[in-house]
C-alpha cells in the first residue's frame, strides 16, 4: 500500500477485499468479506461476535493494514468512561503552567486569558475516540464492548452516529471521514438494541482445518507443513471435546506451532504435546481431560 | 457458489417488494426488524449487486440479524422465502447451534424448530415433562395476596466500589477541583480539595429452581425475582429445570401479574424434572464465566434434589463460587423443624457457598434479601 486510501471506495468487491486482507496473512471466507465490505462501502460499524480466539481483534488489524489507515484500539472495561475514551486534561502539567507562569510574571493578573491558556490543545489528552475522529481516516477498534456499562454504550451510540464531540473549552471535533468501526463482543452482556441497530453483525466461528492450515502457512511460514498439519488437527480434536472450559483458539494454534517449532520438533508425539499443552489449553481441568485423550488424537 | 441466480422469485414481482417481503417474514419469524434495518438491508443489497443471491443471503444476515439464533432464523426462512436456492453457497459448517459451548451429556434432539430467544438448549433425559404452568388456576385471592405481600418488599442492591471518583473529605488529591480554586485565587495556593471512589450496586443473578420438587415454591420465588427487577437493582434471573432459560426480560414489566405470565410464557419446563448441575454448567459456560456472574452476588434457589451424580453439583458450584463475589443458597426446606442438610446435593454444595438460608416465608423473604444487600 502507498498511501491512505478513502475506504469507502478503496475496494470494488467483496472479492478484492479478501485478497487485500490475505495479503496480510488475514484470510476473511466469503462471508466475512462480503460483511466487511458492506461495512465499508456503506459507512456503518460492524459489530462482530464470536467465541475468543476466532480473529475479532485481528481482523481490525487486518483493515487497517490492508487499508494503509492508523488502527485506534479502545479497550473496554467495567466502568470505563468518557475521560477514558474520549480526552482528558493533563492536570499536572496545567499547574505546573500556573506556577511557571506565577514564577516568571510575578503573579497571574488576567484571569481569562490564563485560564484560555491552560485549556489550550497542548494540555488536551486525546483518547482513541478523540484520536480516531481527528486522525479520520483511521480504524477504530471498540473492542470487548459487552464489558462496558450502559452509560458508555449510550454515549458510543451518539459518536457512532454524529462522527462528533464536543469539547466544551475546545469546540467540536467532527471527522472529516468517518472512521471505519469495529466493535467486538464476547456476549456477556446483550448489547442494547440500539447500538445493534447502527451496526452490521457478523457471527464469526472457528475455521475448519483447511482454512486454518491456510492461516498457519501464512502467518508462521517458518514451521513445517508437516508439523503444522499435525497441530491443527491436534486442536480440531481438542475443539471436537464440547467438554472443554475454553477449547484453544486460532492464536492458540499460532502459538503451539510456533513453540513446537522453537523446540526444534519435525514430529509431535504424545510427550512433546503434553509438556507444551499450556501453550494452547489454559485451564488445568482441560488439560488433564486433554492429557488423557491425547494418545487416542494423536494416532492417525 | 451460485452467485449467478437472480434474487427475484420469477418476473411477476419487482425485486424491492421481494426482498421487503422476505424482511417482514423474517419479522414474522421472530427477529427483531425494525424499519430502518429494512432500509439499511435494501442498501446493503443494492451495494452488493441484484444479480447474486449470494449477496442477499448476506446482506440479510449483515443487516437484519443481531444474535446466532437470529441467524439460523434467517436462514431456514431464506431458504423458504427463497425456494431452494440456498444450498449453493450454504456453509459448510451446520448454524451455530445457541448451546455449541456447554452441549449437555446424554442428550437427545427434541426439536428442529428456532431455538426461543434466550432459551438455551438444555436437552433433557427421556423423562423430560415439557409442560407450561397454566397460571390462571391459581386462586383470585392468593393472587392478590401474594402481589400484596411482594409489593411491600423493598430489595437493596449489594454495592461495590466505583471506578468514578467523589468529591469526599479524605482521601486522595483531586488535582482538577484544586487546579480551579487556585485559579480563582489567581494561582494563590490555598486548600486541597480530596477526592475517593463512590460505590456502585453490585450485580445480583438469581438462579431459580423450577422442578418439580419446588413447584409449591416456584410461583413465589419468580415474584421474588420481579421484586428485585422492579426494585432498580442491576438482576439477571434464570430459572433451572431441564433447560436453563433467562427470564429477566418478561420480568422487567412493571405489573407483578403481566409479569409472571410473561415469564410464564417463557418457561418451558414448569415443574418438570431437574438436572442442577448440568442447568449451573451451561449458565456458567454460557453467562457466568464470560462475565454475567464476575463479582456478582449469585443467589441459588433450590432444594438441592440431584438426579445425578451429586459430586458433580459440587464441582459446578465450586466453580460458580471461583467466580462470583458471594454464593447464597436458598433452600425452602431448611426453614422447616427438624431440617438437616442431608441430601447430596445440599451435602456437595454446602463447603462452596458462603451462606444457606431459608426460602419458605415472607419473613424468610425479607431476610435474604438483607443477607443479598450485606453479601
Amino acid at each position: 500500500m502507498l498511501s491512505a486510501m478513502d475506504p469507502r471506495t478503496s475496494f470494488a468487491s467483496a472479492a478484492d477485499l479478501a485478497s487485500g486482507l490475505a495479503g496480510t496473512g488475514y484470510l476473511a471466507d466469503d462471508a466475512l468479506a462480503t460483511v466487511a465490505w458492506l461495512a465499508l462501502r456503506l459507512g456503518r460499524p460492524l459489530l462482530t461476535e464470536g467465541e475468543p480466539g476466532t480473529g475479532k481483534t485481528a481482523l481490525a488489524e487486518a483493515l487497517a493494514e490492508t487499508l494503509a489507515l492508523p488502527l485506534v484500539r479502545l479497550q473496554c472495561y467495567e466502568g470505563i468512561d468518557a475521560t477514558q475514551a474520549l480526552y482528558d486534561w493533563d492536570f499536572p502539567r496545567q499547574i505546573l503552567h500556573v506556577r511557571a507562569l506565577e514564577a516568571t510574571t510575578g503573579g497571574v493578573t488576567d484571569v481569562d486569558a490564563v485560564e484560555a491558556d491552560l485549556f489550550d490543545e497542548r494540555f488536551l489528552l486525546a483518547r482513541p475516540v478523540l484520536r480516531a475522529l481527528r486522525e479520520a481516516p483511521a480504524v477504530l477498534l471498540v473492542d470487548e464492548v459487552d464489558r462496558a456499562d450502559d452509560e458508555f454504550e449510550a454515549f458510543l451510540l451518539e459518536v457512532l452516529s454524529t462522527w462528533q464531540v464536543t469539547i466544551p473549552e475546545l469546540g467540536t471535533v467532527t471527522a472529516a471521514t468517518p472512521p471505519v468501526v469495529l466493535l467486538t463482543s464476547n456476549r456477556t452482556r446483550e448489547l442494547h438494541d440500539a447500538l445493534k441497530r447502527r451496526c452490521l453483525y457478523h457471527w464469526l466461528e472457528h475455521p475448519g482445518i483447511e482454512r486454518e492450515l491456510a492461516i498457519l502457512r501464512a502467518r508462521a511460514p517458518e514451521v513445517p507443513e508437516a508439523l503444522a498439519g499435525q497441530v491443527v488437527r491436534l486442536v480440531h480434536g481438542i475443539r471436537a471435546d464440547g467438554e472443554l472450559l475454553k477449547p484453544p483458539g486460532v492464536a492458540e494454534t499460532l502459538d503451539w506451532a510456533r513453540a513446537l517449532h522453537e523446540l526444534g520438533t519435525r514430529n509431535l508425539d504424545t510427550e512433546t504435546a503434553a509438556a507444551t499443552l499450556g501453550v494452547a489449553v489454559k485451564y488445568r481441568e482441560d488439560a488433564e481431560r486433554v492429557k488423557r485423550a491425547l494418545d487416542v488424537m494423536l494416532t492417525p | 457458489m451460485s452467485t449467478t441466480q437472480p434474487v427475484t422469485a420469477g418476473d411477476r414481482h419487482p425485486p424491492e417488494e421481494v426482498l421487503l417481503g422476505f424482511a417482514r417474514a423474517l419479522r414474522a419469524a421472530g427477529v427483531h426488524v425494525t424499519a430502518d434495518r429494512e432500509r439499511t438491508y435494501l442498501e446493503a443489497v443494492a451495494a452488493l449487486g441484484l444479480g447474486s443471491a449470494a449477496g442477499a443471503y448476506h446482506a440479510g444476515r449483515a443487516t437484519l440479524c443481531t444474535s446466532p439464533a437470529d441467524l439460523e432464523r434467517h436462514d431456514l426462512v431464506f431458504a423458504e422465502w427463497f425456494g431452494g436456492t440456498r444450498a449453493g453457497w450454504a456453509r459448510r459448517d451446520p448454524p451455530p447451534r445457541v448451546s455449541a459451548q456447554a452441549p449437555l451429556a446424554s442428550s437427545g434432539s427434541v426439536d428442529g424448530g428456532p431455538p426461543e430467544s434466550e432459551d438455551v438448549r438444555a436437552r433433557a433425559s427421556g423423562t423430560e415433562v415439557l409442560r407450561r404452568r397454566d397460571v390462571a388456576t391459581l386462586s383470585r385471592d392468593e393472587r392478590e395476596e401474594l402481589a400484596r405481600l411482594f409489593a411491600r418488599l423493598r430489595p437493596r442492591a449489594p454495592r461495590r466500589r466505583a471506578h468514578r471518583w467523589q468529591v469526599a473529605a479524605r482521601g486522595g488529591v483531586d488535582a482538577r477541583r484544586t487546579l480551579r480554586a487556585t485559579l480563582r485565587r489567581m494561582g494563590e495556593p490555598g486548600e486541597v480539595a480530596w477526592r475517593r471512589r463512590g460505590s456502585r450496586a453490585r450485580r445480583v443473578v438469581l438462579l431459580v429452581d423450577v422442578s418439580g420438587s419446588m413447584s409449591a415454591y416456584a410461583d413465589a420465588l419468580v415474584r421474588l425475582a420481579h421484586a428485585y427487577c422492579t426494585a432498580g437493582v442491576p438482576t439477571e434471573v434464570f430459572t433451572l429445570g431441564t433447560r436453563l432459560t433467562h427470564i429477566t426480560r418478561p420480568l422487567h414489566v412493571r405489573d407483578p401479574d403481566r409479569a409472571i405470565v410473561a415469564a410464564g410464557e417463557a418457561i418451558p419446563d414448569w415443574s418438570g424434572g431437574t438436572r442442577l448441575a448440568e442447568g449451573v454448567k451451561v449458565f456458567l459456560d454460557r453467562w457466568g464465566r464470560r462475565g454475567m456472574a464476575r463479582g456478582a452476588v449469585v443467589v441459588v434457589f433450590s432444594d438441592g434434589w440431584e438426579r445425578d451424580d451429586p459430586q458433580a453439583l459440587g464441582e459446578q458450584v465450586r466453580r460458580l463460587a471461583a467466580v462470583a463475589h458471594r454464593v447464597v443458597w436458598v433452600n425452602p426446606h431448611r426453614g422447616k423443624a427438624g431440617y438437616a442438610p442431608v441430601q447430596g446435593g445440599i451435602m456437595a454444595v454446602l463447603p462452596h457457598v458462603d451462606a444457606l438460608v431459608a426460602g419458605h416465608s415472607m419473613a424468610a423473604f425479607e431476610e435474604l434479601t438483607e443477607v443479598v444487600a450485606h453479601a
